[in-house]
């Protein structure tokens, strides 16, 4: 399993290192340096390193390289999920990843990374849980603190990780009960030339920020669930349900979370007069005095548009269930640009 | 305020002082001190010599400072393993402690202590926790088993907790089931031959309940263990398929591919008729192509995967091809891993729009990508036939651009254009030698001088053209030279008169001025030929070239089956398997992929019977084995003989009684009279009835005579050479032969011709041509071959073992995509593995010693030093058999796999292959 992790910063620089197994000298990391140095850009270090005793395997993300150790095969895949949770999380307790951030909360970093691993088995990789265990730190906690001596660490047992629900922690209390829900969606395209297109997608999410008090176990319907073929599901959503009925049936995690993502290659616009194509037209321009780009430089466009979902899904209605209390329930739509690239 | 304040220090003795805090009365203060001691250590310090003091703050209820400490102790206790002694005591009292987030605290860091001396204590504390009310506190025992392995795996077994986790297996809690699972992996892995994960039906459906209700990652251990599982028919694999299917929609990338490598194998032993299994294939595409909107990172590892499936099972992914389109930002890795999957896609429906994407790709910035573009357009050319012509006026274009790296890679790829299309694009030659001086990689050099070489009658200037490479000879790379020497000599043979002074420059100049001794030898070589046999130099340097293989990096069907059981792992992104990179070669178990199970294999059979065999032609060795005695003796052979009476059941071939009454004196007397007849040995086969042979002295062979084998060339001209002795005392005349029905329908194709009486004592050889067409019945052994000779005087049975190798037909090449499909499409159950020992050739000279048999190579490939060959033949009854032949330089034994769907031919096709490489 994971054996050791490092934290890299750009200018090759190890500033943080945990190990769940024996220590692994860093020198491990001379390996990376070289991967590094080979590939002209950060983003272009490639994701599995083998060294001659272990496996390094990294992402880059927040201008950090989070470099896990493996000596034993493990799935990659595997790490580098955990790995994009390890970021997620610590974004999650510090509103933003970065170096001085994580140094600045070094203490607490350790303590999460430490309940999220045990032996290099994973622990404990949801929020909910997580700050249960270990509290995030607010500018009135660090104060409180460091008057009081109170801790970081919670005393409770994390009781969701028992449950049948282990991604909600128990007791949850809200006095304004609230769940929204974001239908965004993304078009990626490749646009040749000659303006035809030679690949679109649409990569879409429902993300959703559900606070409601107790164990509310929520539906939601789709006016079209048709249009979704191609869905990854938070563990949450009850597969069955779907299978038969094309309705999603769920209790949600406390707070933010993405209740599911969905792909789609085609999709149906409705109708356009052929006499009158649509068609955007955009001009570039170069600041005065900037080099002259490559022969053909790819533009990548971005746009939004509020209130639509380009493939036209539709919420039906959401229901609530186990609770007695009525729930402020809102739908938003929004389309934007993904990866959209203009050829030229 | 944050957690930096830690890492200030004095100057002045930072450890003392902390070891003046951390003995501090105050709590406040203890706990501050432990917070900077921890700090350091996670940034490196070494603040080991702390020890004594952090550990006498373990002893308090504040949570976090405990879990603090026992942070430290994990970090330093294995440098002071006497120290951590001291905490021992603490550990047992934390075990027993009413909060279960306690007791699983101190199981879980009492774990993390690798120190020897603590392990005996932890033991009667982790027993306790396996069986613990708390599954929370059961989970973390589990692991801590694992862990516990690790540092001592003697004691594991002793104290029997492997048993307890095997329990656990069973247990209510499903995070309990998947962290035991976890655990009994990882111990396994060390274990390889232990059946410690021993999977029955009963814990498979426990492993499948749990999967639905357990944490992402514990649903990653399941598959994995899942995986490992082999079914025990097509229902059980089709059960488990159908409950591992709805992992496919997760969001977790790792669950989605654990559950992809699940499908995968199982789906090896559904039959392709069911809807079932085309409703698999359906649902196994949208998740492969959602994982292409992950992360980069995780996109990679997708993309090394898929390039396993699409080779499995191109069906799948075959109109996915935009979705490996590559987006300009994409990093370097997932690009080229893009670029590999779009050539293995293309095909003749989609090969326009690939060729449109990647003369895009080839006008890109990145130096790496654009050169594997270049070489991608190439790689469709050899692929896609019906592309070639646009390939190469694409690969034109772009040599238009006068890039430099995309010049020289052009010219690379074109030079294999030309040797898979033999004179179809050489019009382009002219375009490619503007270009000449323009060429500085060896590689590039090489292959425009290889092009100007082998087509210098073509190319006018051709002499001055490679003369002036020769200004700088020394300067040049070996290969450039090498290159040079030989495109040289190739001119010379091609224009004698205009280039003998430019021969004889470049002989001197690579056997006199050179100190590569490659160089040195082959110089010496063609000086020699030209000057002793210039028609043999001819017919050795401009010999004609055999045709390269399509794609060359396609991996060997046998490793893609086991890497198909490795999806997922570090295994699949090497391509190796991991008995290739894994430390210490922890003995790795092979994983194979499930046969077919044999009520769905026969349902498949007819959709799936390799080319040129159509389910008719399929091998008719079916008729059971039959009384072969009888059969015999009713041969048609004109008048009536003397007594064969008897149709016993005995099959024994050389059985006394056979010969009856007649010969009944001779046979039971040891000093016989000299019998009757006799046919002297010819090599082949060793005669079955010994007894007949020694009385006759009569056995026959069927092929050629004494070891020189020449193959047939062509159905139907298989002979069988007889030599007939007369060792009786009267003449001999109205000779007839008849063979009994057998495996492959031998019969005679003409009567056996003996013109003249045999006199006593006289010997006659004979050759009878053979056909195929007579009837069919299996004989046990397969090659053997019952054989009946008549005379005026009686019948003489005997019965002769045949080489299979003289039924191996001309027409036995396997196209390539061809094998492959086969090869993946012939059950596992079906291979079989043969040792040929003391063969001491090399690939090229078995290939053509085989060859010269009717073996034919369709591939050669060489994998980590070894060469692998890949050969099919025919036999006349239009079975197809199927070949990989391993030869390791320096190893005299060779490994041959065999596959077939009659897999009783096998054995005998590796006799022949024996026979003829010892030859």
């Amino acid at each position: 399993m994971i054996h050791s992790l490092f934290l890299i910063n750009s200018s090759g620089d190890i500033f943080l290192e945990k190990h769940w197994k024996s220590v692994v000298s860093r020198s491990v990391c001379d390996y990376f340096f070289e991967a590094q140095e080979r590939a002209t850009e950060a983003e272009n270090v490639p994701p599995v390193i083998p060294t001659p005793h272990h496996y390094l395997l990294s992402v880059y993300r927040h201008k950090i390289f989070f470099v896990a150790v493996i000596q034993t095969e493990v799935p990659p895949l595997f790490v580098i999920e955990f790995l994009h949770r390890v970021v997620d999380t610590f974004q999650d307790y510090f509103g933003v990843c970065s170096e001085p951030v994580i140094k600045d909360n070094v203490v607490v970093v350790y303590e999460v990374l430490e309940e999220m691993l045990d032996n290099g088995f994973p622990l404990a990789t949801e929020s909910n849980i997580l700050k249960e265990l270990i509290k995030p730190p607010t500018i009135l906690r660090t104060v409180v603190n460091t008057i009081t001596g109170s801790t970081n660490v919670g005393d409770q047992l994390p009781t969701g990780q028992l449950s049948v629900v282990p991604w909600r922690r128990t007791g949850v209390k809200y006095t304004n009960n609230e769940a929204y829900f974001d239908v965004i969606e993304e078009i990626d395209a490749i646009i040749d030339k000659s303006g035809s297109t030679i690949t679109a997608e649409i990569q879409g999410v429902i993300d959703a920020c559900v606070k409601l008090t107790g164990m509310p176990d929520l539906t939601l319907s789709f006016m079209n669930p048709r249009l979704l073929d191609d869905v990854s599901f938070h563990p949450c959503v009850r597969f069955k349900r779907w299978e038969s009925e094309r309705i999603l049936s769920f209790i949600p995690p406390d707070g933010n979370f993405r209740l599911l993502s969905y792909h789609m290659l085609s999709w149906d616009v409705g109708k356009i007069n052929p006499q009158k194509l649509p068609s955007l037209k955009g001009t570039m321009s170069l600041q005065a005095g900037a080099s002259k780009p490559d022969e053909n430089p790819t533009i990548n466009l971005q746009f939004k548009i509020q209130q639509l979902a380009i493939s036209g899904l539709k919420v039906n209605r959401l229901d609530m269930y186990g609770e007695k209390y009525k729930p402020f329930k809102g739908i938003k739509y929004m389309t934007k640009a993904g990866k959209f690239q203009v050829r030229t | 305020m944050t957690d930096s304040k830690y890492f200030t220090t004095t100057k002045k003795g930072e450890i003392f002082e902390l070891k003046a805090e951390l003995n501090s009365d105050k709590k406040e203060k203890k706990k501050e001190a432990v917070k900077k001691v921890i700090a350091s250590m996670t940034v490196g310090k070494d603040v080991s010599a702390l020890f004594p003091d952090v550990v006498n703050c373990m002893q308090t209820d504040n949570l976090e400072l405990k879990k603090l400490v026992y942070l430290y102790l994990m970090n330093y206790a294995k440098s002071q393993p006497d120290m951590a002694i001291m905490a021992v005591n603490t550990f047992v009292k934390d075990c027993e402690d009413p909060n279960p987030l306690i007791r699983a605290l101190a199981v879980r860091t009492m774990g993390c202590i690798r120190v020897d001396k603590i392990t005996e204590y932890l033991c009667e504390p982790l027993r306790k926790c396996l069986k613990d009310e708390d599954p929370y506190v059961r989970k973390t025992a589990a692991v801590c088993v694992a862990k516990l392995h690790d540092i001592n795996a003697q004691l594991v077994e002793d104290q029997g907790f492997l048993d307890t986790l095997k329990d656990l297996i069973s247990d209510s809690n499903p995070m309990v089931v998947a962290n035991a699972v976890a655990a009994l992996s990882e111990i396994a892995e060390s274990h390889p031959s232990s059946n410690l994960l021993d999977l029955n039906p009963q814990s498979i459906n426990k492993l499948l309940t749990a999967l639905n209700e357990c944490t992402e990652w514990g649903q990653i251990f399941i598959l994995d263990c899942l995986a490992n599982y082999m079914p025990k028919d097509d229902r059980e694999a089709q059960s488990i398929c159908e409950r591992v299917t709805p992992r496919l929609s997760h969001a977790n990338s790792a669950v989605v591919l654990s559950a992809v490598k699940v499908l995968m194998k199982f789906m090896e032993m559904l039959s392709k008729d069911l809807d079932y299994y085309g409703t698999l294939l359906k649902k196994l595409a949208p998740p492969l192509v959602t994982l292409l909107s992950a992360e980069p990172e995780l996109q990679y590892v997708a993309l090394r995967n898929i390039n396993l499936i699409v080779q499995k099972r191109p069906e799948i992914l075959k109109h996915e091809m935009k979705v490996f389109f590559v987006k300009y930002n994409d990093p370097i890795y997932v690009k080229l891993e893009k670029l590999d999957i779009m050539i293995r896609l293309a095909s003749q429906a989609n090969i326009a729009q690939v060729l449109a994407e990647l003369k895009e790709y080839a006008t890109e910035v990145d130096v790496d990508f654009v050169r594997k573009a270049v070489r991608a357009i190439g790689r469709c050319a050899i692929k896609v036939e019906q592309s070639a012509e646009r390939c190469v006026s694409t690969l034109l274009d772009l040599i238009q651009t006068k890039v430099n790296y995309v010049v020289q890679e052009a010219i690379v790829v074109i030079k294999d254009i030309f040797r898979k299309y033999p004179n179809k694009y050489e019009s382009v030659i002219a375009t490619l030698c503007e270009n000449l001086d323009s060429l500085d990689e060896p590689e590039a050099r090489a292959a425009m001088i290889w092009i100007v070489g082998e087509y210098a009658e073509r190319i006018d200037n051709a002499d001055e053209l490679l003369e002036s490479f020769l200004e700088g000879f020394h300067d040049e790379s070996t290969q450039v030279q090498l290159q040079l020497l030989t495109a040289i000599v190739k001119l010379f043979l091609k224009k004698p008169t205009e280039t003998q002074e430019l021969v004889q420059q470049v002989l001197s100049l690579a056997t006199q001025d050179s100190d590569n001794p490659d160089l040195r030898d082959r110089g010496y070589i063609y000086w020699r030929l030209l000057s002793t046999d210039p028609v043999a130099a001819k017919e050795v340097v401009l010999a004609e070239k055999p045709l390269i293989s399509e794609e060359t990096d396609l991996i060997e069907p046998t490793l893609l089956d086991e890497l198909i059981c490795y999806i997922g792992t570090l295994a699949s992104v090497y391509h190796k398997p991991p008995s290739a990179f894994v430390e210490g070669g922890r003995g790795v178990v092979h994983k194979s992929l499930p046969p077919r199970t044999a009520s769905s294999e026969s349902a498949e059979s007819p959709e799936t019977a390799p080319t040129g065999a159509p389910p008719g032609e399929q091998p008719d060795v079916i008729p059971a084995q039959g009384d072969l005695l009888g059969d015999l003796l009713n041969l048609d052979l004109g008048p009536p003989v003397s007594g064969p009476p008897l149709a016993t059941s005995s099959v024994q071939m050389g059985a006394v009684d056979l010969l009856g009454g007649g010969l009944d004196s001779l046979i039971g007397g040891t000093n016989f009279v000299a019998p009757p007849t006799a046919a002297v040995p010819a090599n082949l086969g060793a005669p079955i009835g010994s007894g007949l042979s020694d009385l006759f002295d009569l056995t026959s062979g069927v092929g050629t005579l004494s070891g020189s084998y020449v193959a047939p060339k062509a159905v139907g001209s298989i002979s069988m050479d007889l030599q007939l002795t007369n060792k009786a005392l009267q003449v001999m005349t109205d000779f007839a032969i008849q063979f009994n029905r057998n495996s492959f329908g031998l019969a005679p194709a003409a009567p056996l011709q003996v013109h003249a009486p045999l006199s006593p004592n006289q010997t006659v050889e004979i050759s009878l041509p053979l056909s195929t067409v007579g009837s069919v019945m299996k004989m046990e052994p397969l090659n053997n071959l019952q054989v009946a000779v008549k005379n005026n005087i009686d019948v003489f049975y005997f019965s002769t073992l045949y080489p299979l190798h003289i039924l191996f037909v001309e027409d036995g090449k396997m196209d390539r995509q061809m094998f492959l499909a086969t090869w993946k499409d012939i059950p596992n159950e079906n291979e079989a593995q043969f040792q040929i020992r003391d063969c001491p050739l090399n690939a090229e000279a078995a290939s053509s010693k085989l060859q010269s048999s009717n073996i034919f190579t369709v591939a050669k490939r060489n994998v980590e030093g070894q060469d692998m060959l890949y050969q099919s033949l025919k036999l006349t009854n239009g079975i197809w058999v199927l070949a990989e032949l391993r030869i390791q330089p320096g190893n005299p034994s060779c490994t041959l796999s065999l596959k077939c769907r009659a897999p009783e031919v096998s054995q005998h096709v590796y006799q022949a292959y024996e026979t003829i490489l010892k030859n």
